[in-house]
């Protein structure tokens, strides 16, 4: 009995669990990336020096990475060298296919009702399946490397309850964009949240991603949505493994926000905060020099399909770059047999090897002081992406596409 | 003399840390770019024992544990919040960086005041406006992760296990 969170618990627990316990819990699956092992090691190493030193298990012990590779500088290479090292030792594969909260689902090692943990605050990504994700720092992933459990304060639960139909050139991003203006940076601090509603029903799994991928940036500890056929679906081939379709029943939720989407204009997040939105129409006299379509929020065939749409047959404005980075080597494949990565790459893009790319700022694309770039990301904090003075904006995938044929925020509906 | 370092609200991860300096792990390292791009002066300037004060939602965005590390690393004693977002807030305790959440000692300080704080009771006192606060009790569970020193020591004394 209760939100999908206290349903999730209850089964892993075997018992009826509820917001506000603190419980300790075996989580299903550990993940951690080039960026946040090597403290993970260091923690690790300390926590078993007493005890036989082997991960809780291999098999449920995820190493990608993601952030910086190919590796950009030697610091990174000796950093990777040594995470492949302990990552050998101890009979754990490392990923380098892709984003890790895009590989993770692909390889099926997220089915409904798991609990995960991951050394990056997008892992809340993965309640998108019904599954209760959420990130943690290295020493915590550390713990769950060491003993296969975590504890949790169970959260109460925000709910987003979504209705009316999504008008034409607005998309999941945009509605995400919009939960987050009215929730706020930290609206949801120390919650769950749960979206349902008939627009949720409807929507694809890529744009589930997308919108439990952005939990966090209202202080979300996770965000989920109840599993359904549509995840079956999905999940069709990725999993051998049985899985309980959970869902709420009486739920007690903290608070409801009901959205009519029927209303949505395209939105953009403003620097530097990504609850600081405003729709594409007030802001289209913002130049761009450099759009960025890619990334865990919007990196998926689906994103890459409409932006191909808009640049099919044209070229970007020579005002600006614009870089296109597959989130995973499945989407990218998929893309390059579809044509996409050849329509951008005619369009003058860089299309480059899955993975973070310039999001954090370290590669493939950082920006110079002044500069202003519109991305497909879910964080436009001061700093993030190179120059503290260089401002990002966020948008959906056809806002970067339609803004990289202009050189300046443009709605896509101009070009739809 | 501990004085305070007055920050405002969702003070993000990159501003602590700036990604391109998580390339290191060593606290001494991350100390010295600690808040280097919102105050220039704090990685030289801050002296051990100094105290962090913020509004609303400290640490929030990445769960890189850099933050908390070079937070540490510079001898902060504790970082003081209205509140902090979730993931730094159980890596500092991790870590065995203190944190405590008082929404009166911060909207009564200013940056530069003298503060001494009492971290077993949660007593924060200002010494430049002779005022004191209580600050708010610990999750019990936190409050054993705290008492071992971080989280490390709390598993190793349970003999490796998590209860």
């Amino acid at each position: 009995m209760g939100t999908l969170t206290e349903e999730i618990f209850s089964y892993k627990l075997g018992r009826a669990v509820h917001e506000g316990e603190t419980v300790v819990v075996d989580v299903d699956h550990v993940m951690s990336h080039d960026t946040s092992t090597p403290l993970a090691i260091k923690a690790f190493r300390e926590l078993t020096r007493h005890t036989n030193g082997r991960v809780f298990a291999a098999d449920r012990s995820h190493i990608v990475f993601d952030h910086i590779i190919p590796a950009a500088t030697i610091a990174a290479a000796t950093l990777h060298r040594d995470i492949r090292g302990f990552a050998s030792e101890q009979g754990i594969a490392v990923l380098q296919e892709g984003i890790c909260h895009q590989v993770m689902p692909e390889r099926g090692f997220v089915i409904p009702g798991s609990i995960i943990v991951g050394g990056d605050s997008h892992t809340c990504t993965y309640g998108a399946l019904g599954a209760f994700a959420t990130g943690m720092g290295s020493t915590d992933i550390a713990v769950a490397y060491a003993t296969g459990r975590t504890w949790f304060r169970v959260p109460s639960t925000i709910n987003v309850h979504l209705t009316g139909t999504l008008p034409f050139g607005v998309y999941a991003k945009d509605m995400t964009l919009e939960i987050v203006r009215q929730v706020g940076v930290d609206g949801a601090n120390y919650r769950a949240i749960e979206y349902t509603g008939e627009v949720v029903e409807r929507m694809s799994v890529s744009e589930r991603f997308t919108f439990c991928n952005m939990a966090i940036e209202m202080g979300g500890k996770a965000g989920l949505i109840a599993p359904d056929a549509i995840t079956q679906e999905w999940l069709k081939g990725r999993t051998e493994r049985e899985y309980p379709m959970l869902a709420a029943h009486n739920p007690q939720y903290e608070r409801v926000i009901e959205i009519d989407v029927s209303k949505l204009p395209p939105l953009i997040a403003c620097p530097p905060d990504v609850n600081n939105v405003a729709a594409v129409t007030e802001v289209e006299d913002v130049k761009i020099d450099q759009v960025f379509l890619g990334t865990c929020t919007n990196g998926r065939l689906d994103d890459l399909a409409i932006a191909a749409k808009l640049l099919q047959g044209r070229t970007i404005h020579p005002s600006l770059r614009m870089v296109v980075i597959p989130a995973s080597r499945e989407v990218y494949l998929e893309a390059m047999r579809l044509g996409y990565l050849e329509t951008f790459v005619q369009a003058g893009a860089s299309v480059g090897t899955p993975g973070c790319g310039p999001c954090i700022g370290r590669h493939m694309g950082v920006l110079a002081p002044g500069e202003r770039a519109l991305t497909t990301m879910n964080r436009n904090f001061t700093g993030r992406m190179g120059d503290p003075t260089a401002e990002i904006y966020l948008g959906s995938p056809a806002t970067v596409a339609a803004t990289a044929l202009t050189g300046h925020i443009t709605d896509p509906r101009t070009f739809l | 003399m501990s004085r305070i370092w007055m920050l405002g609200d969702n003070v993000n991860t990159d501003v602590i840390i700036p990604g391109r300096y998580n390339i290191t792990t060593d606290r001494t390292e991350l100390a010295r770019h600690c808040l280097c791009e919102v105050l220039p002066q704090f990685p030289q300037q801050v002296q051990a024992g100094d105290v962090i004060m913020a509004g609303h939602n400290f640490g929030c965005g990445s769960s890189r544990e850099h933050a908390p590390i070079a937070i540490a690393g510079c001898g902060v004693q504790v970082v003081i919040a209205r509140s902090f977002a979730r993931i730094f807030y159980r890596n500092a305790v991790n870590i065995g960086l203190p944190v405590l959440i008082c929404e009166d000692a911060v909207l009564a300080s200013s940056d530069g005041d003298e503060i001494s704080v009492d971290l077993e009771t949660g007593v924060i006192r200002n010494l430049t406006t002779e005022r004191s606060f209580q600050a708010e009790p610990l999750n019990p569970f936190v409050a054993r992760i705290v008492a071992a020193g971080g989280i490390i020591n709390y598993v190793i004394a349970q003999g490796g296990t998590l209860q």
